[in-house]
């Protein structure tokens, strides 16, 4: 059963805080995600995102487990985290998959661009504001493409979903 | 080498920068199977997330499912009958040998081994006819439901195991006399696409690809879940780390998985019905009595049905699924023949209600055909789940691809793509 | 009289537009553009046990210019969607184009902000085969629908 140990970090220091725990040994990024918690219940939110990262700490010679750590840092509206990127390479794609999809930017490391999304989509998809059904076509109808453009053919009209 | 490549991989977009045939550097792009996997899941209830989560690593279905049932049974603090979680093995294990067979398969018919894609293939073919036996489809299973499996396997699921069994181990066995010695092959494949141990880790690579170099991690020893501590399988770990110990790594786990098989069906507790022969009716007859009212007849007796039918509720057979009723619908009987079973049924399907997971947050993790396939789940306690993370162990790979093709062949790409054994529905989910 | 009787036997007369269409679609060159899971139905078709290569539709040609069908095989999402359109595009007549599963006929279950709701909004398609993947036995009643659809279009401009 993987129990990883909870801790929290503020969003000033969250760099601080995982590259300490890179130095303890935990050499292995498991995972960094967020969550929007703009439509939960709870009352006891403050701010509206929480970055999670996950740690591991992997033998390379017996391969077992040596512990887990989540890290959350809770950010707000504008949020702005320090990338861990110089710590381990393999956040650059977990950190611009956490901006494509939430809208939470990372500093010190180079441009963010979109992972999954194309660039000229706009808005953060995983938002709890966006809705699922919302789509920003690049051909085809609804997508501002001139009727007459070579090739352009509708078979059939297209059905509107709420 | 644009989204549209020779199909079997799936969409992804590699822009190589190149001095003449060398490789100097890589921008991988990704995205083009973006289907919103997590954005679905916030607006389906939890069991009806199973079949999102099929879609995901669409080569080993099963195992996706297996994955997100966990996460959801250790945010609920449940386990399921024994029965349902050796049933749950053996899904998972043949998904992985599926899985390991399309990615050879693919990769060899890429270097031009079209006979050794066919044998594949074809071993993979009596092993979706398995897998059709026991879920009822062949590729998009949706088999786990939480709290256990849709229904228990069929009588004579064990047989047919062992002659497929033996036919997909002959296949296997064919294929590696075409290529493990090949010289052509060994030329493409030997030395290419190598990466160190420390890069692996730091770049948060699980699966046969970390296992090829020299680390022996594997979700199922480091975290025994389900009943993996019970068996006794190997896990293959190379030393090179190059694309023919990840060749190596693969074939060597397709064996492996076979073993855990034959073990589950010699473990397996035997599937009990819970009742006596003179409590059941055939189907037919207890239909046929209910269309003419005799509705105490309905509540006396219960209906026989075939094992690989219950659907998903509490029925005869409560060692494949908790019979808990919070998470799990009554028995056709008591739905119908009971006020209790009327009300347990529609709480669980009304609108709003369904099954309640407590408010929380759990991470669970399974081995995946590449890795650590992680499910991290937040739920504010109503009935369907507030955001469900997958992680999916080829992001990683992926994200290491530059790394590993700089200064390599352009004719190198292929061999090492292949090997990475990228599924566009996990990477992109 | 019909002509059969003054030619000698072993010898068929018919018009040319028809034995063109039979020659098109008994050597259909296969575009596959897959993306997702139905690329796995795709691959046990082509394979020996479902056999795509009795409809002399095996060889599947990697490049549109030297393909007659387009058989579109998995979800398409609006990233890719113009990347299909211009290799639709880059295809010579005659052409068809096969939906190949739900997906692709009308965007399946996906819908979310990302999915195209059916290729059909950007191609014009011939055949739709439903399924979330759709058996091999229906891949194989849709490509026979196809030569069928390509016999009656035999004499049509295309």
């Amino acid at each position: 059963m993987i129990t990883p140990e909870l801790r929290r970090a503020e969003a000033a220091n969250n760099f601080e805080e995982l590259k300490a725990l890179k130095e303890q040994g935990y050499n292995v990024l498991v995972d960094i995600t967020a969550v929007d918690y703009s439509a939960h219940p709870r009352s006891a939110i403050v701010q509206r995102f929480d970055v999670v990262y996950q740690v591991m700490k992997l033998d390379p010679a017996t391969g077992q487990d040596g512990g887990r750590v989540e890290v959350h840092c809770a950010v707000g509206e504008a949020p702005v985290l320090r990338s861990v990127m110089s710590v381990w390479p393999g956040a650059d794609w977990l950190e611009r998959e956490v901006w494509d999809m939430f809208g939470v930017g990372f500093v010190d490391r180079p441009t963010i661009k979109r992972l999954l999304m194309y660039e000229e989509f706009v808005g953060h998809p995983l938002r709890k504001d966006y809705p699922i059904a919302k789509r920003q076509p690049l051909i085809g109808p609804e997508s501002g493409e001139l009727a007459d453009s070579p090739s352009f053919n509708v078979v059939r009209p297209t059905i509107k979903y709420d | 080498m644009g989204p549209a490549h020779p199909a079997m991989h799936g969409v992804v977009r590699l822009i190589l920068e190149l001095e003449g045939e060398k490789i100097v550097h890589t921008d991988v792009e990704i995205g083009y199977l973006h289907r919103a996997f997590e954005k679905h899941a916030e607006a389906e209830t939890w069991n009806n997330v199973i079949p999102w989560t099929d879609r995901l690593n669409y080569v080993s279905p099963l195992i996706n499912n297996v994955g997100y049932a966990l996460a959801v049974e250790k945010l609920a603090g449940i386990t399921i009958p024994e029965r349902g979680q050796y049933l749950r093995v053996i899904a998972s294990e043949i998904s992985r040998v599926t899985d390991h067979l399309t990615c050879i398969g693919a990769s060899a018919m890429e270097l031009g081994a079209f006979t050794a894609f066919l044998y594949l293939i074809k071993a993979r073919e009596y092993l979706y006819q398995l897998v059709d036996q026991l879920t009822g489809a062949r590729i998009t299973t949706s088999y786990t439901r939480v709290g256990g499996v849709k229904a228990d396997m069929p009588e004579d699921f064990a047989e047919k195991c062992k002659t497929v069994f033996r036919q997909v181990r002959e296949a296997v066995v064919d294929t590696d006399k075409l290529l493990t010695k090949n010289r052509i092959f060994m030329d493409r494949v030997d030395g290419t696409g190598a990466m160190s141990k420390e890069d692996a880790l730091a770049y948060g690579i699980t699966g046969p690809f970390l296992r090829s170099t020299g680390v022996p991690y594997d979700v199922r020893r480091a975290h025994p879940y389900l009943v993996y501590d019970r068996f006794d399988f190997e896990v293959p770990v190379g030393t090179k780390g190059d694309n023919f110990d990840r060749y190596l790594c693969r074939f060597a786990e397709i064996e492996q998985s076979l073993r855990i098989v034959e073990q589950c069906f010699v473990q397996m507790p035997k599937g009990k019905h819970s009742l006596e022969p003179k409590e059941m009716k055939d189907a037919f007859e207890y239909q046929d009595e209910g269309k003419h009212g005799d509705t105490a007849l309905l509540a006396k007796y219960k209906a026989k049905v075939d094992q690989t039918l219950q659907g998903g509720q509490r029925g005869d057979r409560p060692d494949v699924l908790t019979q808990d009723p919070i998470f799990v619908m009554p028995a056709k009987e008591d739905a119908y023949g009971s006020i209790e079973g009327l009300m347990n049924h529609f709480e669980l399907v009304m609108w709003s209600w369904g099954i309640k997971i407590p408010a929380g947050e759990a991470y669970s993790a399974v081995e995946g055909g590449n890795g650590e396939l992680g499910f991290h789940v937040v739920s504010d306690g109503s009935d369907r789940p507030y955001r469900v993370r997958c992680r999916p162990p080829c992001l990683y790979i992926m994200a290491a691809l530059p790394q590993l093709l700089k200064g390599s062949w352009v004719a190198d790409v292929i061999p090492t793509f292949g090997s990475v054994n990228m599924i566009a529905g996990e990477l992109d989910r | 009289m019909p002509i059969d009787d003054y030619v000698p036997a072993g010898v068929i007369a018919t018009q040319l537009e028809a034995a063109m269409a039979w020659g098109r679609k008994y050597s259909l060159f296969n575009y596959p553009f897959v993306t997702a899971c139905c690329g796995m139905e795709y691959m046990s078709v082509a394979a020996s046990h479902y056999d795509l290569d009795r409809f002399g539709a095996v060889f599947p040609r990697f490049s549109p210019r030297q393909s007659d069908v387009l058989m579109v095989v998995g979800t398409i999402s609006h990233k890719i969607a113009p990347v299909l359109r211009r290799i639709y595009d880059q295809m010579a007549s005659p052409k068809w184009v096969v939906a190949f599963g739900v997906c692709t006929c009308t965007g399946g279950f996906y819908n979310n902000y990302s999915t195209v709701q059916g290729i059909d909004t950007i191609l014009p398609v011939d055949l739709y085969i439903p399924g979330c993947p759709p058996r091999p036995e229906m891949v194989i009643q849709g490509m026979t629908m196809l030569q069928e659809k390509i016999q009656k279009q035999a004499g049509k401009n295309r």
